[in-house]
Parts: C-alpha cells; sequence; structure tokens
C-alpha cells in the first residue's frame, strides 16, 4: 500500500472527508450548545434583570441592568428556605439508605450456592417489567402511616432493581482470591462484605449514590402526593406551586413587606426561584459529570 | 437423601447472606408485590366505608367502562400518537449526535460539547417546565426572535398542534445527549485501524459511517429499541404534568395523568387502578413481545435482554 504511515493517512482522511463536512459539523456542534445553554442563560438573565431591562432588550444574554430585587425577595421567603432544607434532608437520608440496601440486596446474589437464588433474581427482575400503579401504591404508603413524614419519600422507592443489577455486575467481577483468603482467616459473609466487598466497590458505589441523590433532588410527585403540611415540601414542589401554579401572592406579601413593590414580574420571580433550585446543581456538575457517564457504561457491561 | 442434605448445608453455610438479604426481600414484597396485589381494586367496586378487602366485586366492570369512557379513549390515543411520536423522532436524535461528534475526533471542543449536552438530563421536569413556559411566553426570546424575521407572535404553549410539537421538541432536547453516551462508548471501542484500512481502500467520509460506524451501533440500538418499547404507553407524565394547561389538556392528557385525576382528584380509586392495571399489562406484554422478536432477529441470546 501507497500509505504506510500514520500521518499521511491521517492527512488523508482530512482531505477525503472534506474541510466542508469538518466546518458544518463544527458549526453544528456549537449550535448544540447554543441551544441547549440559552434557555437557562435567558433565565438568569431574567432574574438578575430590572423589570425594564427583561422586556426591553430583544434576547436577553447578560443581565441589563443588574437587579438583585427579586433574589432578596426570595431570600426572604420561608417556604423556599423550609424546601431547601427538606430536599437536601431526603436526598441525605435517601440516597444513605438507597445505597446501604442496595449493596446488601446485591451481594448475597452473587454467590452462585445461595438458596433460593433464582426465585430472588427472577422476583427482582418482574418488579422491572411490572407494577401495581399509582393507586394501589397510594393506598399503601397512606395504610403504613407514612402521609406527611420522610418516610413516604424515601422507603417506596429505596432499591431498583436495576440498580441491584448493576451492582452485583461489579461485585461479581472482584478477585475471588481475596475474599477466600479472608474465609480461610475465618470471617464470615458479613465481615467480609463490610471490610473488603464494600470498601473495594467504592467507584460503582458513588455512581448509584450519585444517581439516587440527583433522583430525589429532583423528586417531586411523591411530595405532592404524599405531603399535606406545606412546611413539609420539598423544593420541587415549592418551585412547582410558584413556577407551574402561579401562585405568587406570598411573594407579593413579601415583596410588600421589604418595600419592593411593583419592582419586577412574576415571569423574573420564577425565574429567580428556578436559579436558585438549580445552581447548586450547575456548581457541582462539571465535578461529577464522569461519573455519571461511567454509571450508563456500568449499566451496559452486560451485553 | 443426599441433595437434601446438600441444601441444608448450602443453608447453613449462607445464613449469614439470606439474612444480609432479608430487608431487601421484605422491601420488593412490601412495596412491589403488595401493591400488584393492590391491584385487585379495579375488580372492585371500592367503598371507604367498607374498605379495600370489604367492596364488593364487579368483575371487569371498570374494563368495560374505560373503552365507553370517552375521556380514556381520548389519552389513550394522545399517548400514543405522542410517545410514538417521541420514539419516531427522538430514538434516532442521539444516534446521530453521537456519529457527528465522533467526526469531531479526540479534542477538548469534543468533551466540552459532550459535557453540555447531557446537563438538561439533570433538570427536573419542574424546573424545565418553567423554563419553556418562560421561552416561549408571548414576551419570550422565541418569539422576540421570530419577529425579527417578520412573524407575528404566537402564544405556542396554547395552540394544541404547537403544543405537541413543543412536548416532542423538549423532550428530545433533554434527552439526546443523555441517550447518546452509550453510542459515543461503542464508538470510542472501535479499532481505529478499521477507519485507516477503510481510507486506503479509498472509502469516503459517508462510506465510513455507512459501513463501520453504524453497523457497530447496532447491537446497542437493539437493545434500547426493545426498552423502550414497554414504554409505548409512557408518554412522559413529569413532562406534561408540568406543561400542560386547560387550552391544550384535549391533546395533552395522557393515561398517566388521567390515572392521577381520576384516582387522586375524583376518587374514582377502582376505575383509576384498572386504567392503571390496563396499562401496566400492555407494558408487560410489549417488553415479553420485543424480547421474543430480538432473540428471533439475533439468532442468539447476546443482544437479547434475558
Amino acid at each position: 500500500m501507497r500509505y504506510g504511515k500514520g500521518k499521511e493517512i491521517k492527512a488523508l482522511k482530512r482531505s477525503a472527508g472534506g474541510i466542508w463536512f469538518d466546518s458544518i459539523n463544527y458549526l453544528f456542534m456549537l449550535f448544540i450548545v447554543v441551544i441547549t445553554l440559552y434557555p437557562f442563560a435567558n433565565q438568569v438573565s431574567i432574574s438578575l434583570s430590572t423589570t425594564a431591562g427583561a422586556y426591553s432588550d430583544k434576547i436577553l444574554l447578560i443581565p441589563n441592568p443588574i437587579s438583585l430585587d427579586t433574589y432578596k425577595v426570595a431570600f426572604h421567603y420561608d417556604a423556599i428556605w423550609s424546601g431547601f432544607n427538606n430536599s437536601l434532608f431526603r436526598m441525605g437520608l435517601g440516597t444513605l439508605i438507597s445505597v446501604v440496601f442496595t449493596a446488601l440486596t446485591a451481594y448475597p446474589l452473587v454467590k452462585k450456592r445461595l438458596p433460593f437464588r433464582k426465585t430472588f433474581i427472577m422476583m427482582i427482575l418482574f418488579t422491572m417489567l411490572f407494577n401495581g400503579g399509582l393507586i394501589p401504591n397510594f393506598f399503601l404508603v397512606k395504610e403504613l402511616g407514612f402521609l406527611d413524614t420522610i418516610w413516604a419519600l424515601v422507603i417506596p422507592g429505596m432499591i431498583s432493581g436495576f440498580n441491584v443489577y448493576i451492582m452485583a455486575a461489579f461485585f461479581r467481577n472482584l478477585p475471588e482470591s481475596l475474599e477466600e483468603s479472608a474465609k480461610i482467616d475465618g470471617a464470615g459473609y458479613f465481615r467480609i462484605f463490610t471490610r473488603i466487598v464494600f470498601p473495594l466497590s467504592l467507584p460503582v458505589i458513588a455512581v448509584i449514590a450519585l444517581w439516587v441523590a440527583v433522583g430525589h433532588w429532583n423528586e417531586w410527585f411523591a411530595s405532592l402526593i404524599y405531603t399535606q403540611d406545606p412546611h413539609k415540601y420539598v423544593l420541587q414542589v415549592v418551585l412547582r406551586r410558584i413556577i407551574i401554579e402561579n401562585n405568587t401572592q406570598d411573594i407579593t406579601t413579601i415583596a410588600r413587606q421589604i418595600g419592593k413593590t411593583q419592582a419586577f414580574t412574576t415571569r423574573q420571580m420564577q425565574a429567580t426561584v428556578i436559579m436558585i433550585s438549580t445552581v447548586p446543581m450547575l456548581i457541582i456538575y462539571p465535578f461529577v459529570q464522569k461519573y455519571f457517564a461511567k454509571g450508563v457504561m456500568l449499566g451496559a457491561v452486560k451485553g | 437423601m443426599k441433595r437434601e442434605g446438600r441444601f441444608w448445608r448450602d443453608l447453613k453455610e449462607h445464613k449469614m447472606l439470606l439474612l444480609m438479604f432479608l430487608p431487601g426481600l421484605l422491601y420488593f414484597i412490601i412495596f412491589h408485590y403488595l401493591p400488584m396485589y393492590g391491584t385487585v381494586l379495579a375488580f372492585k367496586d371500592f367503598r371507604i366505608s367498607e374498605g379495600i378487602w370489604g367492596s364488593p366485586w364487579v368483575g371487569f366492570r371498570h374494563f368495560e367502562y374505560a373503552f365507553d369512557d370517552l375521556g380514556f379513549i381520548n389519552a389513550l390515543r394522545n399517548t400514543l400518537i405522542i410517545s410514538l411520536l417521541k420514539l419516531v423522532l427522538g430514538f434516532p436524535a442521539p444516534i446521530i449526535f453521537a456519529i457527528l461528534l465522533n467526526e469531531i475526533g479526540r479534542s477538548t471542543f469534543k468533551k466540552f460539547v459532550q459535557t453540555v449536552s447531557y446537563l438538561p438530563h439533570f433538570i427536573s421536569w419542574v424546573v424545565l417546565g418553567g423554563v419553556f413556559i418562560s421561552f416561549l411566553s408571548l414576551n419570550g426570546p422565541l418569539n422576540l426572535i421570530l419577529e425579527m424575521f417578520g412573524f407575528a407572535p404566537r402564544i405556542f404553549m396554547s395552540e394544541e398542534n404547537g403544543f405537541v410539537a413543543i412536548l416532542i421538541l423538549t423532550d428530545i432536547w433533554k434527552g439526546f445527549g443523555w441517550g447518546a453516551i452509550i453510542y459515543i462508548a461503542a464508538l470510542a471501542g472501535l479499532d481505529p485501524s478499521m477507519y485507516e484500512a477503510a481510507v486506503i481502500d479509498g472509502a469516503n467520509r459517508w462510506h465510513r459511517i455507512r459501513y463501520i460506524t453504524l453497523p457497530s451501533l447496532v447491537p446497542v440500538m437493539t437493545i434500547l429499541i426493545i426498552l423502550s418499547m414497554s414504554g409505548i404507553l409512557d408518554a412522559g407524565f413529569d413532562q406534561i404534568f408540568n406543561m400542560y394547561n386547560s387550552r391544550v389538556v384535549d391533546v395533552s392528557e395522557i393515561i398517566d395523568t388521567y390515572v392521577y385525576k381520576k384516582g387522586l382528584v375524583d376518587a374514582d380509586y377502582s376505575y383509576a387502578t384498572a386504567i392503571g392495571l390496563f396499562k401496566s399489562i400492555v407494558a408487560l406484554v410489549m417488553i415479553v413481545i420485543s424480547n421474543k422478536i430480538a432473540n428471533t432477529i439475533r439468532g442468539k441470546e447476546a443482544d437479547a435482554l434475558w
């Protein structure tokens, strides 16, 4: 063959594909970045602008002129604070129990000679294919006395079959020799699990913990149907009332109390609460995003 | 006797493991199998005074009623339309994105685009609902852009056809980047020498995409198609519940929102359970069928789900 060297092949690859394709492809990717980020950038600007600025500028991208009025009002709005705290607590507790019980459920299933192993696996698999639906679940939570408690938010979705499956796949690939030597030293399964398996599985545990944590932070429906006391709403439900249900009377009252009447519109206030809930995610996102992506691959390992 | 002896030995040896499994076992029984059993409500006429177990049996009456109920028929039709459109238009999006991104080659720009692309996956529909309501409103950027090109402003969220288009486009917007991860990883695993050999043999870019890149994605596509089949009656509750309004409810009421309204708003528990059960059974049947089809097509177990 004429083209023996990598460098030449690379050069050929470029010319063969054509500069045109590359340029258009780069532009298209740039376009994707813009349409993904622009709606958020627009919200940031609306929340940080004065009313006049927010409505005079046609395609608002940079706040013009800057005004923090809506943030001051949001800062005085107790429901946002309590929602924030409730969401944090729910996320912490929910993630902790999910990870612990998912791992405890997954580990025994890896042992080939576990009695009823096949039955257990089929049983968990079936829950991924079929569910009882909204109403029976609602009655169950109600009958258990979970209404208006944190348990309604963290227990019903505690273990997912999918996560059990991913963790078990990871456990299965751990070197067996480690466990064997611990067994010879007289360690029981629980000790092996806590001292060897769990610490060695931190990569998969981190991924699942992040998934579950984000799930809890974003979840709103359980809180909407299982919580009656407004002080117990999670942040997403507080947001829903302001953003989706347009329930802004409280905010108007607070604005009046701190002397900010007529300084902004509902749309600006909504943009502000959107930012308050999204900023924590945007801050941690660049640091944790690679773990999320890794998790997708863990799930695909099986094939 | 020998077999039994082995069973008891296994049981004794694994009793700690069984104990560790116990909380999970109880969890799945209580929070998954009990609600499945609770679907008997669909065959009863629920009366609060008599409770779930005391209420009288009515057989398939709720199911028969459902197919005379125009509200349900409409919800079923909307569900099928929306979810099929999302499947047909949304399925290729991550594949096209992955293939085009693959052509960029290794660079910081590629990483950046990919990272940005799956950001919306991590934002809830409550927030995104708010973002799009604002974005598409009369004073929103889209109308201002259209105005610059001389179009009259429109209230997109209140137009029936426009709203369905919005549901599909925003769903693709939220999910294409996340959906592409698995394809991008499959492409990253390809041996570069295959492309080099193809170039030497005179393949142009289109040939390389058509004969190397695309076929390498087929196994992943098969699995994802199977998975998406079971969601044929999932039109996206979170999204629609947070975006729809009374003006577009006729085209966007789906089975899930209808179950919510009938059950938790109107307290027609038995009927709502029946509709929910109908949906669950369809999902189950769909996944079993599509898995069978996948097994037959591929002729081997490897790419099927189980």
